[in-house]
């Protein structure tokens, strides 16, 4: 059995002091891509100029991020920009190819073994589809008990464990030995979050956690999530492409465009003033129910493959403000106004 | 608005025990949008499978009209039915990848899809077919024309499946979610060509989806089901600024932007029955706070200018 508890003081009394201001996590210009390393034969095939170079998916581009403790962060993008990558990278599922990740300011890398999975184990991630991210052979109970025991977290009776997790889920503990199948799509959902919060994390990262979800049980696992964050002093990262959704429940949003951040400001701020052109766009088309006929205004063009991104600013060619300095230079984050940042040469020549 | 398209009177789809639809009406004229918006199990699908005559065993269309241009349907063979879809009417469905062949060129797809109904040229199949591609705004329709299904990426493969839709300029069209799986930018484009084609061939549409959002933008009319039943209908704004029936309020509170930013979003309790145990009156009374003893009973369509529901305690007119 592990000595968890020691551990567990010990990295919350070393950061004590300064957990007001500190962020929780914090990302550090972490890139990732996905593809074969080509093996010896293929690199001399590739020299000789008798294969091509394999081909490989740039799905995070100098990415950093730092999420405060007890605030929600809002991740927003289309498919493909990467979003999902991060919110692995920050769950600790994927290891990112660059760049560092810092837990209470230490770098995860950096940390002996046993704080660093204790680390781990304090962030926990909720998936989109709870018919595929819950073991179809195996009961409800173990489901949601099987992580804790495992670390040692279950302190008396393990069904009375069970049944404090399931309640906090909103779910009726009498259910807890039926398979998942056994439950409506709302109902999965919860056995998904009681899964996560069975081991006590202090950060949640959500990927698109209630866009498989009807309209009204959609608004249920909202609040479900809100009251959490107020009795369990939860974190989030909360990724999704649902803009309505996160302006509801996030204290600041990043947008995310083809692997880099754009934008990203408080919500009231970038909801009110968006700064970046994409941000603009996307915020044209928030599902707002209108009482008014009103018409479409879409942005043109495609998204383009994250296999070959545009040159410069990745956004250009669906810009309407494009200039010839976009399609050359990448734009960096830079600060517009109070805790918002924007990656726009615009702002420039505004200047 | 003028003459009706379809018309579908108490329209019953039933899966064995389940009652998939039990007892929908409604009508659509020439030229006009509805939106069917429901839930997932709402029957909004199985409605729609149903009028264009492609309801899978073990469901079956036990009973009910659907009369389309005059003739009622429901009694046409198979042979009759054929020569209706795709000519007269047309369904776009939610995953473009299931609709089209994988292992065919587009143009195959669609030249066939010409010559199933009309004896015209190869050639001129062809014609027809890069003007359609051409009207759906695919950028080089001859050249895309010679591409696979899966050399396109997910808009522009819906794109195409609305261009086979609109190859015979169908007096009808029913839509099954076709931008659910879209990205939001990518689902504006779509709807814009969308509302631009039917304005200019005066073609029927019903958008089948569970986005209110949606709706709002697109239809003139609104009809909201719930465990097989519309429970209320009318003109969009009307319904949206106004609803009658407690289950469309609540849709439309649960609605994010609909709530303030941060506060507890107001929900509708419990979910939606299994439509295998429906209680004998109102299907949403255990969900409602309005309900009481006299929701037991059926509830007839009550009526109110140009709005139907089914709710003995109905919304007042103003609510805050």
């Amino acid at each position: 059995m592990i000595p968890s508890t020691p551990v567990a003081a010990d990295i919350q009394s070393s950061s004590a002091g300064s957990s007001g201001m500190a962020p929780l996590i914090e990302l550090n210009e972490i890139s990732h891509s996905f593809g074969t390393r080509p093996d010896l034969a293929a690199r001399l095939a590739i020299s000789f100029k008798l294969a091509k170079p394999t081909a490989s998916v740039q799905a995070i581009d100098g990415v950093s991020l730092a999420v405060r403790r007890g605030e929600v962060l809002g991740l927003v993008g289309e498919s493909g920009c990467g979003k999902s990558t991060l919110g692995r990278i920050v769950a600790g599922i994927v290891a990112p190819s660059k760049g560092s990740v810092s837990w209470r300011g230490k770098d995860l890398k950096a940390l002996p073994p046993l704080e660093r999975r204790e680390a781990k184990l304090r962030v926990q991630m909720i998936f989109q589809n709870p018919y595929a991210s819950l073991n179809p052979r195996r009961k409800a109970a173990d489901i949601v008990s099987e992580a804790p025991r495992v670390h040692g977290l279950v302190e008396g009776d393990l069904g009375t464990f069970v049944d404090q997790q399931f309640r906090r889920a909103g779910l009726d503990p009498a259910l807890k030995h039926r398979f998942p199948h056994q439950f409506s799509g709302g109902q999965r959902q919860r056995i998904g979050i009681a899964r996560a919060l069975a081991v006590q994390p202090e950060f949640l990262v959500c990927d698109e956690a209630v866009a498989a979800l009807d309209v009204s049980i959609q608004a249920q696992i909202l609040n479900l999530f809100m009251d959490l964050r107020e009795r369990l002093n939860l974190t989030y990262l909360f990724i999704s492409h649902d803009l309505g959704v996160v302006e509801h429940i996030s204290d600041r949003v990043a947008i995310m465009y083809l692997g880099r951040i754009v934008e990203e400001a408080p919500a009231e701020e970038i909801f009110a003033r968006a700064n970046h052109p994409y941000t603009q766009a996307l915020l044209a088309e928030v599902p707002r129910i209108e009482t008014t006929k009103r018409g479409f205004a879409a942005i043109k063009g495609e998204l383009p493959s994250p296999l070959s991104p545009p040159s410069g600013c990745h956004f250009h060619p669906r810009c309407p403000h494009a200039m010839p300095r976009c399609r050359t230079e990448a734009p960096r984050l830079k600060v517009v106004a109070a805790g918002h940042k924007s990656a726009c040469h615009l702002n420039d020549a505004a200047a | 608005m003028n003459a009706t398209v379809l018309e579908v009177r108490d329209l019953r789809t039933h899966f064995g025990q389940a009652k998939a639809v039990d007892g929908v009406s409604f009508s659509v004229a020439r030229g006009e949008v509805l939106g069917l918006v429901g839930e997932s199990g709402s029957g909004k699908s199985v409605t729609g499978f149903s009028i264009i005559g492609l309801v899978d065993p073990p469901g079956t269309i036990v009973g009910g009209q659907i009369v389309f241009d005059g003739r009622d349907i429901t009694r046409s063979s198979r042979e009759e039915m054929r020569a209706l879809r795709g000519r007269r009417m047309a369904m776009i469905f939610q995953d473009p990848m299931m609709t089209l062949n994988p292992v065919l060129r587009i143009d195959t797809q669609m030249i066939e899809a010409v010559q199933a109904h009309e004896n015209v040229s190869r050639m001129d199949a062809r014609a027809r077919a890069r003007d359609a591609l051409g009207m759906v705004g695919i950028p080089s329709p001859d050249e895309r024309l010679q591409a696979y299904p899966h050399q396109f990426s997910g808009g522009m493969r819906q794109r195409v499946v609305i261009a086979i839709a609109l190859l015979h300029r169908p007096d009808f069209i029913i839509a099954d979610e076709p931008t659910t799986a879209l990205d939001v930018t990518i689902q504006a484009q779509i709807l814009a060509e969308m509302q631009k084609l039917v304005a200019q061939n005066n073609t029927s549409l019903i958008w089948i989806t569970h986005d209110l959002a949606v709706v709002s933008r697109l239809a003139d009319r609104i009809a909201v089901m719930y465990a097989g039943r519309i429970v209320e209908s009318g003109p969009v704004s009307d319904v949206l600024a106004r609803p009658l029936h407690p289950y469309t309020a609540g849709l439309i509170d649960s609605v994010p932007s609909r709530n303030r930013r941060g506060e507890r979003l107001r929900q509708i309790p419990g979910m939606a029955p299994s439509v295998a145990r429906l209680p004998a009156g109102c299907a949403f009374a255990p969900r409602c706070a309005r309900a009481d003893a006299a929701c037991a009973q059926a509830v007839p369509l009550l009526t109110a200018g140009p709005r139907e529901h089914r709710c003995v305690h109905p919304l007042p007119e103003f609510r805050v």
